[in-house]
């Protein structure tokens, strides 16, 4: 079922996925937020991609180079399951001091949009606003747009490929500890 | 309970290398700061970025030299340029893209325009605003002094005075090579990955630059990625070759450079890298016994780490990169990270150690994430004006320095901070307004004293 030019013609039925692929997003930072990190490895696939670029400045018509690019150059994030599962482990071993004493973060998630539905897969396109505060005062903001592939695995939802696209080109914060 | 014989109100001068002493305000004043601009960054070699980047005439990147934003070009006649990255007329950035290929930068505010070469080509409504009166040939874009460039990098400086590049960096080439040679031992063939990572750290660019330097003691610091295992055959940080190595901290002090590696033993066995990938295994070992070929007794040394005076720091073997720490104020640096593989290395090969890169440096990378924490918050608890009362302690290793007759420099075995110590002397003696000629000369009077 494509439906991103939906708009008009909604049915229930898409409603009622909508709902529930929202509710999948808001479960999962929820997860993060209450620093349940084994939790949230257990939504991903086996097979997960998850892929930041970084982005530079470029000529108009040069956009398609804007981003760099998966499996090819250096990324913020370009990892599988293996990686992911060794920035949560280190977490949890109390001495990793970017995160000890851990930070206190929001996870906000927006304008929610399927781009693609099948039964068995689904492609959500959404806004994140994380919010990030440690120790006294350090502050900082992580904006941007998300699309997730999310798959059915055993009736239940997983995340199958995440690309993080971070509206920034110097990164504004000291390090990327937390999970996009 | 205070110890008052450590209190000394003010360390004067701010360097105190005998005593192993330097005070807190160069991390955290903003007067000393502005004092570095000019006396530090106006004048010496800096790095600007790697040949490979711009391959073709008319590419270009966009790079710092200090606090100054510079444009390196390949013009039409495939000659390297450095210029300062502002319009002579106005000041207006004429190149606002991070990388690309051109034939003129217009400026937008405007609309003169400089070629590759730097020359004014373009002046809008020339004849009407200026009456023919406009001399382009003086008003192209503003040059650096020099631009010169070893196996692939490239650096320039806006002193006519410094020396040439090759004086500048002298011995520190030899532990440049380790880095810049490809594995197999031959000379250059090093290519920078695609994405130079960008990012601000809260803290002053010499923490960063001393760490580099040679900071064999802060293994605390990344305990956690030890306990994890991300290194490339599944443990620590990285592959382990320390076993019946001799660490060795080396301090060039002609100019102020250092240099961290591991000796050796001659007829040391091969120890197998990388075994998490079998074909990336393979390399290593080829490339092993292709350096051995090569290089001989000298491929005994396997690179650590490393800074180029001031702000040029590289990790020379895994992961293989180069740092530079941009001044960005007193208590900020903006960070850029080069990373580097073999030209001629299968895909595979480059593609594990992309990952592997990534695992462990930058902001996302799980080791050098906890670097970052250390600085910021050193920075933020010698802000003070009781902490800066209390100089750091650089007194590791005093008095145990040494020379050897296979590899330059001043060197001390072990764990040591002669190399923070070299660090300091050279930034104290340029912050004191010392003239090149001067430190010439003490340079080969020390050389002299302190010969084979």
């Amino acid at each position: 079922m494509a439906v991103d030019q939906a708009l008009g013609r909604i049915t229930l039925e898409h409603l009622l996925l909508v709902r529930e692929i929202e509710e999948f997003l808001y479960h999962e930072a929820d997860l993060l937020d209450d620093r349940q990190f084994e939790a949230w490895l257990d939504l991903l696939t086996d097979d997960v991609r998850y892929w930041m670029p970084m982005r530079r400045n470029v000529k108009f018509d040069d956009q398609e180079s804007e981003n760099t690019r998966e499996l090819q150059d250096m990324n913020w994030f370009d990892e599988g399951k293996e990686t992911l599962t060794q920035r949560v482990r280190q977490i949890l071993t109390g001495v990793h001091w970017a995160e000890e004493p851990l930070s206190r973060v929001s996870h906000m998630v927006s304008n929610v949009r399927l781009l693609q539905a099948t039964p068995e897969e689904v492609q959500v396109k959404c806004r994140f606003l994380i919010y990030r505060n440690r120790q006294q005062d350090e502050t900082d903001f992580f904006v941007g747009k998300r699309e997730d592939t999310l798959r059915k695995v055993d009736g239940e939802w997983k995340i199958a490929r995440r690309k993080v696209i971070l509206d920034q080109n110097v990164l504004l914060a000291k390090n990327l500890t937390v999970f996009f | 309970m205070a110890q008052n014989h450590r209190a000394v109100s003010r360390l004067q001068p701010w360097v105190d290398v005998e005593n192993g002493l330097v005070s807190r305000d160069i991390f955290v004043d903003k007067s000393i700061y502005q004092q570095e601009q000019e006396q530090v960054f106006a004048r010496v070699w800096l790095f600007i970025g790697h040949e490979s980047q711009v391959p073709n005439p008319g590419d270009y990147f966009t790079s710092f030299m200090g606090e100054e934003s510079v444009i390196l070009t390949r013009d039409a006649q495939h000659q390297l340029h450095v210029f300062l990255n502002t319009c002579t007329h106005r000041g207006m950035k004429v190149c606002r893209y991070d990388e690309g290929n051109t034939t003129v930068f217009t400026c937008p505010y405007h609309g003169w325009s400089f070629a590759c070469d730097g020359q004014l080509v373009g002046v809008p409504h020339d004849r009407a605003a200026y009456r023919g009166q406009l001399d382009r040939s003086q008003w192209g874009l503003v040059e650096v002094a020099q631009m010169a460039t070893y196996k692939g990098t490239v650096w320039a400086t806006w002193d006519a005075d410094a020396p040439p590049l090759m004086t500048y960096l002298g011995d520190m080439r030899r532990y440049l090579d380790v880095l810049l040679d490809a594995r197999d031992g031959s000379k250059g063939g090093s290519e920078i990955l695609g994405g130079i990572q960008k990012w601000y750290m809260p803290s002053n660019w010499k923490f960063a630059a001393e760490n580099f330097a040679g900071d064999g003691y802060h293994n605390i610091s990344h305990r956690s990625v030890d306990l994890v295992g991300i290194g490339p055959s599944g443990r620590g940080r990285r592959d382990w070759e320390r076993d019946d190595t001799l660490a060795l901290n080396i301090s060039i002090p002609e100019g102020g450079h250092s240099a961290m590696g591991f000796l050796q033993k001659e007829d040391y066995p091969f120890v197998p890298t990388y075994q998490n990938s079998p074909i990336v295994e393979e390399y290593a070992r080829y490339c092993y016994e292709e350096r051995q070929k090569r290089l001989g007794n000298d491929a005994r040394m396997i690179g650590r780490v490393g800074t180029t005076f001031p702000n040029m720091s590289f990790l020379s073997r895994q992961p293989r990169s180069i740092a530079v720490w941009q001044p960005r104020g007193v208590l900020k640096t903006e960070a850029w990270r080069w990373y580097l593989v073999d030209k001629n290395a299968p895909e595979e090969v480059k593609d594990t150690l992309r990952h592997y890169y990534m695992r462990y440096s930058g902001p996302g990378g799980l080791t050098e994430q906890d670097d970052m924490e250390n600085w910021n918050y050193a920075s933020e608890a010698s802000r003070g004006v009781i902490a800066r009362r209390y100089p750091y302690n650089y007194q590791m290793g005093m008095g145990f320095e040494g020379r050897r007759d296979d590899w330059p420099g001043q060197i001390s075995e072990g764990i040591s901070e002669q190399n923070q110590r070299g660090f300091y002397k050279r930034w104290a003696e340029l912050m004191a307004g010392t003239s090149w000629e001067a430190l010439t000369a003490k340079a080969a009077k020390k050389g002299h004293n302190h010969g084979r």
